[in-house]
């Protein structure tokens, strides 16, 4: 037993060690912080040194789902469709103002955060939020990816996510 | 064309004229929109349907305003018509069957304060979505009010 406890604990950081440097992102881009968005995964801030810069063309390849600008009540189905449609492990970047609390948007058509319809694992404050906040936020994600579990065999208790 | 002309032209049609920053605004009866749009676009050549919305004034009688502008490209001006209209009967004839650009802007009007336009057959909702209640820009309708599509999920 304890030979397995110790296995258990080395294999989560050697797993989260994989999962924090490949991080595919999806961008989910739907208002004017897409332009941040481009600016930070773009050469000069260059989110290539933390693994996540590569952008995938569908969510069903992704495992970070970067939520980029306003959801109103029309698009939030859209939202969650591409939340379902990706594999675990899976996290949710909330990124600027009105994805975080609908900022100040506050109004008939605008969903008042995103947490309201998926979770979110990073919440991005800024209208729109400053590359070097970006930075720091997916380290931030990165930290919490390295010391979380990742049950991965199929004796670990593995629930889905809570919707 | 100077809009003395437009003005002199409608005679009794016109409620009241008034110029705002140098454009001609009528204010006119609903039951005199039709007569008066397409003597506009006959014989003063207004060809552009520019847009149409509507005003709430909650506690004035009559309490909206629908505002139409239109703009003629052979004179390069424009003309804005304010028809007033009751909240009980919030109706005004349709510009369809005179530019087909009406369609769209009024089935958002339709929308977004609820005023029906006799003739649109199709007043589908066209921003807002199927299963809304109210008119969102109403002066009456409450600002926190969410009608989300998608279910929220339970706070932990």
């Amino acid at each position: 037993m304890a030979m397995m406890e110790y296995m258990s604990t080395k294999k989560d950081e050697l797993v989260g060690w994989i999962r924090k440097f490949s991080l595919f992102p999806y961008p989910f881009v739907t208002a004017c912080c897409g332009m941040e968005f481009m600016s930070v995964s773009s050469t000069l801030y260059d989110t290539d040194r933390f693994g996540a810069a590569l952008p995938r063309f569908t969510p069903r390849q992704s495992d970070l789902l970067m939520v980029v600008g306003t959801v109103s009540h029309k698009t939030a189905p859209i939202l969650k469709t591409v939340y379902e449609q990706m594999c675990e492990p899976k996290w949710v970047m909330a990124f600027g103002a009105c994805a975080v609390s609908g900022g100040f948007y506050r109004n008939y058509s605008v969903v008042q955060g995103i947490d309201l319809i998926i979770p979110v694992d990073i919440y991005v404050p800024g209208c729109p939020p400053r590359p070097e906040v970006v930075i720091d936020a997916i380290m931030m994600l990165q930290d919490k990816i390295a010391s979380d579990r990742h049950p991965i065999f199929p004796f670990e208790n593995h629930p889905p996510a809570k919707v | 064309m100077p809009y003395q002309l437009i003005t002199r032209g409608f005679g009794d049609l016109v409620e009241r004229s008034s110029d705002s920053f140098g454009m001609l605004v009528l204010e006119i009866h609903a039951e005199c929109l039709l007569e008066v749009v397409s003597r506009l676009r006959a014989e003063f050549e207004f060809d552009l349907f520019l847009d149409v919305t509507a005003i709430d004034y909650p506690e004035r009688s009559p309490r909206f305003d629908v505002v139409y502008h239109f703009y003629s490209r052979a004179h390069n001006k424009r003309i804005r018509l304010k028809v007033p209209v009751p909240a009980e009967k919030p109706v005004v004839p349709t510009l369809t069957m005179l530019y087909g650009a009406a369609r769209y802007m009024e089935r958002e009007v339709h929308d977004m304060y609820g005023i029906e336009f006799a003739g649109n057959a199709d007043l589908r909702p066209i921003l807002l979505y199927e299963g809304f209640v109210g008119h969102p820009l109403r002066k009456d309708y409450a600002m926190e009010a969410e009608q989300p599509i998608v279910p929220y999920r339970q706070q932990p």
